[in-house]
């Protein structure tokens, strides 16, 4: 392989080939014409051409293009094609029946078409040494780091069949067919050989996981379905590049001097090159795991671990001549879970995003370029038989292979395939972008057809992504495909997941079958006992212990407030409370975010002076760390109720999407089940109190009207006091966008607990009754004695007995407080409502000034 | 002996029709279930607390107690063993049978209510028709048990989390004064539609004995 100087750009013609570990050339991620006319001309010279041939003096401007040429055209096209994917997705009629990389690769062609128009030659295209080294790592990383490993080792089995067997079964007959139709005189004239069609085989085997994810996170089959078709796209594309290096070591041979012992040669290769990879693979998880347990004191840094040693996996095995692909794959599975407990939360959804960002940015290039290499005059040859062949054998051969496999399998699983989610995933073998760049690493010397091939890979490529792609949607429809359940879990379906998981357990055990889950428990022991030893920091594990505390603190964190309330009232200590008590629900939203610091700001201003001087409820809640920071608490009560509660397997039901993140749904649900809770108490002591007119909301929320929806009309008692309090809830239940929101949030709760009886509705609970005791739920009151540890006020729990007078006085400091012009409109008629109930209380003045800031 | 073994395997027959299990199951869970009664013809629930393998599972108590239920039997009979036969074994072990490719949508939709039965028959202990928030938060209680330092107080706010939902769920309007007994077997099955029991709770029944493979483990 080829030894080239840093700065020379990567010529068309030579194929950079994924074993060439020499190569260096990265500078150029968009190969350029220009340059390939003129090799001379490398950049450094251009560098200095830029600098001015002839001094006459200091120029003041000088107009630099060659010398930033190429990471500005670079930096150019990824904002294109960025674009691109955002014009597509404003239009969500026309991505809600083509799916996106079928409209990007549409894109793709109107953009080569513009370039081929200005040039009248091909200038941009993809090159192998750019997509497999800066564009695929990244979409495998992410799809290895996202796994939902429970599903995927459930179905290894199912997965491996399809991946290896199907994936050789595909190459051979595929090119087997092709070459018995040439001897048939099919397609004309070609110099092809037996050797030549198997290498053409073994390039289109592969279905591709960018295509495949691209099409699959649309419709939402269900997870079985899903995780086969997945996992298979991911595991043979390692498959389909190792039998690919196979052939294309076979033709350099020459078809004579290939005997049994190459043939042997080459099958040992292909299992060494298997699993050294996934070996290596699993090596650098281990070693990322082990990283993240010390980089405590660097975590700003530390997300750049994981992509940099998932990148060095890639890189190591590729070097090592293994599957690089399985590699990164493994990588990203082994580490999920070590990273995610050992770094520190907002480095994990760093991790996350990042892994986000660059794998849908790839994959968008990825379509993109595809698109435009397509306009390229030099690259078509025509021929008919071949390429419809290609395209009816490869449609052909996926369904015999994908039948005749699931039908072995069929006898050996507990749960058969049904027929028709074995048609959507014959209908899912979509070819993509590692074919192309397979196809385009062919060596002319070696194969004369090689534009053939391209070509014939271009069709088949933009056969199956964009017209199967574009039919799948319809035909899931139609077949009836079982779907997943949208939305997430209730609580108790996580519990009784858990129970499943034992309980399985225990009937293997007990009807002495060493089954599935047997196996699965003894690894978990095993994991448990040793690899998070090993793997996880001390305080990650004793976290996983006590997450439950945590989770109880939460509890009483919110039995504080509830106990501080009393204190805010007749004070305008609320207010500090209040800043608090909204800067601890930091999940604002883009609009919310715009309306909250504001008040923020203002009331912490207007009321400095009057803050306590002992922090009562302190409990980290005003620390005003960056917006969107969870406070540790929560942080920690994910990791634990994740480890005790949510193990289940649809926990991983996170179909694998490479756009559509959610930052852990779970944290959102302990925040939810936290915030069900509180509401549910701050319902309880103020429903039926006040007569106050729903208030205006001061932001765009989303479920503006379900206030005034309630069935009961209960809502409409809700007193201004915790108004803002409880848009906030709303608002977050909003953004967990799940299926709770039917449940929850359509309907504020009204249920209170009672220790040892079952939920009675709260709306009379005796709230009138001045009795504290009383009107702390039981539970809550044992909180409250636990309360010591956490030093509540004095004064908090000096005030705990509420009057109902003294609740009033709450509203309109409340109102003052946000001093938004809306809730100055809303005063109004409350203050009707109130006289109407016959409620003396007199407001009392409203609290200093606040409307300042407005 | 001849006879004998003819009389066995017409027992079997028998039990198979009943069960759904296959001969060569019923013969390997037979050995099995004389392996843990030790030769005896009757299983007491010392048998099963004895199994070293069940020793960590948290709700190893609700299991147990499930084998010795007589609602698990089909035969709308209320209470508990104290011992079990290998009929009674057997037909407990019936609920976690897989489905086969064969299975109608009617069949499948009866094995799911069966197994819902089943696992809403382990939460419900006193068999009242509901499982109220005290036999809840048990569940929730012990299947946390094993989680260490988890205290009481916290498993109690999940269970009352989680019941707070079903009662959310199921009953959107409750009028002011409505008091949530429990979760109904009608709720537990809305609750759960999403957790494709059908698909789900089964273990793999081999053909073949695989008792003698961990034997050196499991005799108690």
């Amino acid at each position: 392989h080829t030894h080239r100087p840093t700065h020379t750009h990567t010529h068309r013609g030579d194929t950079a080939h994924i074993k060439g570990v020499t190569r260096v050339n990265g500078d150029v991620a968009l190969t350029h014409q220009e340059s390939r006319l003129n090799p001379s001309k490398s950049n450094l010279n251009q560098t200095e051409h830029g600098h001015g041939s002839v001094i006459t003096g200091i120029p003041i401007v000088t107009f630099k293009w060659h010398h930033v040429e190429t990471p500005y055209l670079v930096a150019l096209w990824i904002l294109v094609a960025g674009l691109g994917k955002l014009v597509i997705e404003a239009n969500h009629h026309v991505t809600s029946v083509i799916p996106e990389s079928a409209l990007l690769i549409c894109f793709g062609f109107i953009l080569g078409g513009i370039i081929w128009g200005a040039d009248k030659v091909q200038t941009f295209k993809l090159t192998p040494t750019v997509f497999f080294f800066y564009l695929l790592p990244q979409i495998i990383l992410d799809a290895g780091y996202s796994m939902p490993n429970k599903l995927f080792f459930s179905n290894m089995g199912a997965i491996l069949i399809y991946a290896v067997i199907g994936t050789c079964w595909n190459a051979a007959s595929l090119g087997l067919s092709l070459w018995g139709c040439h001897k048939g005189g099919a397609m004309g004239d070609l110099d092809l050989g037996l050797l030549q069609y198997l290498l053409f085989g073994s390039l289109m085997a592969a279905v591709d996981p960018v295509a495949v994810i691209a099409v699959f996170e649309q419709v939402h089959v269900n997870e079985v379905l899903f995780i086969m078709v997945f996992g298979e796209s991911l595991l043979n594309d390692g498959v389909t590049v190792v039998l690919f290096n196979v052939f294309d070591a076979f033709v350099s041979l020459g078809g004579d001097k290939i005997d049994a012992v190459e043939i042997i040669k080459g099958i040992i290769s292909f299992f060494v090159v298997a699993f050294g990879g996934s070996l290596v693979g699993f090596v650098f998880g281990l070693l990322i795991s082990l990283l993240t347990r010390c980089t405590k004191n660097i975590q700003i840094i530390e997300p750049g671990f994981v992509f940099v040693l998932g990148y060095l996996a890639y890189l190591t095995a590729e070097m090592l001549s293994l599957s690089a692909i399985l590699s990164i794959v493994f990588c990203g599975m082994c580490c999920q879970k070590y990273i995610n407990s050992n770094m520190d939360e907002r480095s994990v959804t760093t991790v996350r995003y990042v892994m986000k960002v660059l794998a849908n940015g790839s994959e968008t290039i990825i379509f993109v370029f595809l698109g435009i290499s397509a306009i390229d005059k030099e690259i078509w040859v025509w021929n008919t038989g071949f390429i419809l062949l290609t395209l009816l054998f490869v449609l052909v051969y996926r369904f015999i292979g994908v039948f005749f496999l699931t039908w072995i399998l069929n006898k050996f699983r507990l749960v058969p395939v049904e027929l028709i989610d074995q048609v959507i995933m014959s209908y899912g073998g979509l070819r993509g972008a590692v074919a192309y760049g397979l196809a385009v690493m062919l060596d002319e010397n070696k194969i004369k057809e090689k534009n053939l091939m391209v070509s014939t890979t271009l069709i088949v490529v933009y056969f199956t992504v964009i017209l199967q792609g574009i039919t799948m949607k319809p035909l899931v429809n139609w077949l009836k495909v079982k779907r997943a359940a949208v939305g997430e879990l209730t609580l108790i379906e996580k519990v009784q997941d858990k129970v499943f998981d034992h309980m399985l357990v225990a009937i293997e055990d007990i009807s002495g079958q060493i089954g599935h889950n047997y196996m699965r428990d003894k690894w978990n022991n095993f994991e448990e006992k040793w690899m998070t030893c090993i793997l996880m920091k001390p305080s990650a594990r004793k976290n996983r212990d006590y997450v439950f505390k945590v989770f109880h603190k939460l509890n009483l964190k919110d039995a504080m407030r509830y106990v501080t309330e009393g204190e805010r009232r007749g004070s305008l200590e609320f207010v500090r409370n209040e800043t608090a008590f909204i800067d601890f629900k930091k999940k604002f939203d883009d609009d919310f975010s715009e309306v909250m610091p504001d008040i923020m700001a203002d009331t912490s201003d207007d009321y400095s002076d009057t803050r306590d001087p002992v922090p009562s409820v302190s409990l980290e809640m005003h620390e005003q760390t960056m917006n969107g920071m969870r406070p540790l608490e929560d942080v920690n009560s994910h990791h634990l109720l994740q480890q005790h509660l949510y193990k289940g397997r649809k926990q991983h039901r996170h179909r694998y999407s490479r756009s559509h993140f959610d930052v852990n749904k779970d944290e959102n649900e302990v925040q939810e089940i936290f915030q069900r809770t509180m509401r549910t108490r701050l319902e309880s002591f103020k429903s039926g109190k006040m007569g106050v007119a729903p208030l205006k909301h001061i932001t765009k929320h989303l479920k503006k009207d379900q206030q005034q929806k309630m069935p009961n009309g209960k809502s409409l008692d809700k007193s201004k006091t915790y108004h803002s309090g409880d848009e906030d809830f709303e608002f977050s239940e909003g953004d967990s966008a799940s299926g709770f929101e039917a449940s929850a949030s359509s309907f504020p709760m009204r249920v209170t607990y009672r220790a040892g009886a079952g939920i009675e509705n709260p709306a009379f609970m005796p709230d009138l009754d001045p009795m504290a005791q009383v009107q702390i739920p039981p539970w809550l009151a044992e909180a409250e004695v636990d309360s010591s540890m956490v030093a509540p006020s004095q004064r908090a729990q000096l005030r705990l007995p509420w009057t109902p007078s003294n609740l009033r006085r709450l509203a309109p400091l409340r109102i003052s407080a946000h001093s938004t012009d809306s809730f100055m409109l809303a005063d109004a008629p409350a203050a009707q409502q109130r006289d109407n109930d016959q409620l003396p209380p007199p407001p009392p003045p409203p609290a200093p000034p606040h409307g300042d800031h407005m | 002996m001849g006879a004998s073994q003819t009389r066995s395997e017409h027992k079997y027959q028998d039990l198979a029709d009943k069960t759904g299990f296959s001969l060569e199951q019923i013969t390997n869970l037979h050995k099995r279930f004389q392996q843990l009664s030790g030769n005896e013809d009757t299983l007491s629930r010392q048998n099963l607390d004895n199994i070293p393998a069940l020793a960590n599972n948290p709700i190893r108590n609700q299991i147990i107690e499930a084998f010795f239920d007589k609602r698990n039997q089909h035969q709308d009979e209320v209470g508990s063993f104290n011992e079990i036969g290998f009929e009674q074994f057997l037909m407990v072990m019936s609920h976690f049978r897989p489905p086969t490719l064969k299975t109608t949508e009617e069949e499948k939709e009866a094995l799911r209510k069966e197994k819902l039965r089943f696992l809403f028959n382990m939460h419900d202990t006193d068999n009242d028709g509901t499982i109220t928030l005290v036999e809840y938060r048990k569940v929730v209680e012990e299947l946390l048990s094993k989680s260490g330092a988890i205290e009481q107080e916290t498993a109690k706010a999940i269970a009352d989390a989680a019941m707070l939902e079903v009662a959310s769920t199921n009953v959107p309007d409750m009028a002011p004064d409505d008091f949530y007994e429990g979760i109904t077997f009608e709720h537990f099955e809305q609750i759960l539609k999403g957790l494709e029991m059908e698909s789900r709770m089964h273990i793999r029944f081999l053909d073949v004995d695989t008792t003698t493979m961990r034997c050196g483990k499991s005799t108690s």
